[in-house]
């Protein structure tokens, strides 16, 4: 990838995250932890890699972005609004009373969200149904799902990768935010899903390790991706909480919003990000 | 009994697959390693193509069913009911149920008319499950013909569906030309002393039941409900002001099921007594089917005894 569009994709990546932050803090609760530790991930599969369009969300032939880790919703979000599904303005709004931007994704109300999300572990099985559709229907659509690290331990992760291998279908690429950290600890404190690419090797995926916030290696995987006849699977090592100083590795920004002052800091130094891109 | 001709539901959801199959190439048909129990197998012997094993993996089945179904596609997702609506519940009701999606869930194996299998086979609370999740239509046919016609009818709805069937072979009582509409109760017998509401294979002992009575001198109206959700409240409002007592008869826990949904609309609406025939809040155990519906009280004699009962509490 030229230098050129990486600093392009760097900088929609952290116009995603200054909403995210901004989404978070006006709802007072939400995660952004997990939401920032996704957000280049997402950044690219919107404006880089998927079949969209934002004016024509139920496009039948459309690309499928499933948020398997449904609580990052805030990024999903950030990514929608900045790529024209709805307005940026409107982040503002989440978690509220009136607001159609739910706490975890709702696919009836929320335009370019393609399916409802949140409880662990099913967004993958609904993916899978997704991309077995197309293969069954002959349409010409890939499927992507992301999931958490934690989120892994739920065991219908892995009869969804059983059952992806095992139908071959190769239209669906799954990608872990291999952040380390879940709501009680650290995964290798809770329960820890590693070797995450050796599991689901066994699973007869292919797997490809990738350094999350790296648009080259992310570019790479995902055209890696393309050319495999399997379902793929990326681990992409992430920081969580990346992009904002303080909230980087701590498991204490799970699924906490921050206050009017570390919302302040949290803007003004993805603002200087923002500057430094320039 | 002369020549009564006998089907098990499941039996008749085979069939009825395989007739969509004929008509439409627009559905995907699922099953958890129960094809030839649950009878999509039937499906998959006709349409290969069609049918995908998810394996021994009901949880993933039912979220595979909702991703089909996001893409615009029909799907019917097929297990026991126990493994339905009891193992993959938060499925059915996160990833169907909550964004409304167009899935037919082929439930068999419902009740303790499993048989042999015994009390971790024998589903008696999936109605009261599917209850509570709102926008869940629950079907639970009478016979052959009802369940073919209501796997059709299911297939026109907006939004997921629970069918029940059972595995036991019930007498066919209704005709060809009977006519089935999602959400209509149907009265089979009419009479004003009291009013026997029934589902699934209970029907069939209601109007064994109905006949018994009616030489006793009690003319009782029996009610075939079979959508359990959405409950047809007219019929039931009018059944309690009519003949003032309600008998219901369900193969199904007496707390949640077709007696809960019908007690809660006559309380709120004309307060009359409501006499639950059910389980009794037990679990089945092994044994023959019909040596089970004796022991459990799911028979005719008991819909009679609970009629008698409640014709008595309006004097």
């Amino acid at each position: 990838m030229d230098a050129k569009k990486i600093k392009e994709l760097q900088k929609q990546a952290c116009k995603v995250r200054i909403g995210i932050i901004e989404a978070v803090h006006s709802a007072k609760s939400g995660h952004p932890g997990g939401s920032l530790s996704s957000a280049d991930i997402g950044t690219y599969l919107y404006f880089e890699e998927m079949n969209i369009d934002p004016k024509n969300p139920k496009a039948e032939n459309r690309d499928r972005f499933v948020l398997s880790k449904g609580h990052c919703a805030p990024m999903l979000y950030s990514v929608l609004a900045n790529r024209g599904y709805f307005d940026v303005a409107e982040l503002n709004t989440l978690r509220r009373i009136d607001s159609r931007l739910q706490g975890h994704p709702d696919m009836k109300h929320i335009p370019g969200v393609d399916m409802s999300s949140g409880s662990l572990g099913q967004g993958i099985s609904c993916a899978v149904g997704m991309a077995l559709s197309a293969k069954h229907f002959g349409n010409d659509f890939n499927v992507y799902t992301l999931l958490g690290d934690g989120e892994i331990e739920e065991g219908q992760v892995w009869e969804a990768a059983m059952f992806a291998a095992n139908k071959g279908l190769s239209n669906l690429t799954a990608i872990v935010d291999y952040n380390n950290l879940q709501i009680d600890g650290s995964i290798e404190e809770v329960n820890s899903p590693a070797p995450i690419d050796k599991k689901f090797e066994a699973f007869n995926w292919h797997t490809i390790i990738i350094d999350g916030h790296n648009f080259d290696e992310i570019e790479a995987a995902f055209n890696e991706a393309k050319t495999i006849d399997k379902p793929v699977a990326i681990i992409a090592k992430t920081v969580k909480g990346k992009g904002v100083s303080f909230m980087e590795n701590n498991v204490s920004w799970h699924g906490s919003a921050p206050n009017d002052e570390q919302y302040a800091q949290a803007i003004e130094e993805l603002n200087a990000t923002l500057k430094a891109l320039d | 009994m002369s020549d009564v001709i006998k089907s098990a539901t499941r039996a008749a959801f085979g069939k009825g697959l395989i007739k969509l199959g004929q008509e439409r190439d627009d559905f995907i048909v699922l099953d958890a390693d129960l094809a030839a129990a649950t009878q999509t197998g039937k499906f998959k012997a006709a349409f290969p193509d069609r049918f995908y094993d998810c394996g021994i993996a009901e949880q993933n089945m039912i979220s595979i069913a909702a991703g089909i179904a996001a893409t615009g596609k029909k799907v019917v997702a097929s297990s026991f009911a126990m493994f339905a609506a009891g193992r993959a519940y938060e499925q059915i009701r996160n990833s169907i149920g909550y964004p409304h999606l167009n899935v037919i869930i082929g439930a068999t194996h419902a009740g303790v008319s499993v048989g042999e299998d015994g009390a971790t086979h024998q589903c008696c609370e999936d109605i009261a499950l599917m209850r509570t999740i709102p926008g869940m239509t629950i079907i639970n046919p009478a016979d052959e013909v009802e369940a073919i016609k209501a796997l059709e009818a299911a297939f026109e709805l907006d939004g997921p569906v629970y069918m029940r069937f059972g595995r036991l072979a019930v007498p066919i009582i209704f005709d060809d030309d009977y006519a089935f509409e999602i959400g209509k109760a149907k009265t089979l017998k009419d009479g004003n002393d009291v009013t026997v509401i029934a589902t699934g294979l209970l029907v069939n002992e209601a109007l064994i039941a109905y006949d018994i009575l009616k030489n006793e001198g009690i003319n009782a109206r029996i009610i075939n409900m079979a959508t359990i959700k959405p409950l047809d409240n007219e019929a039931v409002i009018k059944a309690a002001k009519e003949t003032g007592v309600i008998v219901t008869a369900e193969e199904h826990n007496i707390i949640g099921g077709l007696g809960s949904a019908v007690a809660e609309v006559v309380a709120e609406n004309c307060p009359v007594p409501v006499l639950r025939l059910g389980v009794n809040d037990v679990y089945g155990h092994s044994g023959p089917a019909d040596a089970l519906l004796d022991e459990f009280g799911l028979r005719a004699a008991n819909i009679v005894e609970l009629a008698k009962k409640a014709v008595n509490l309006k004097k």
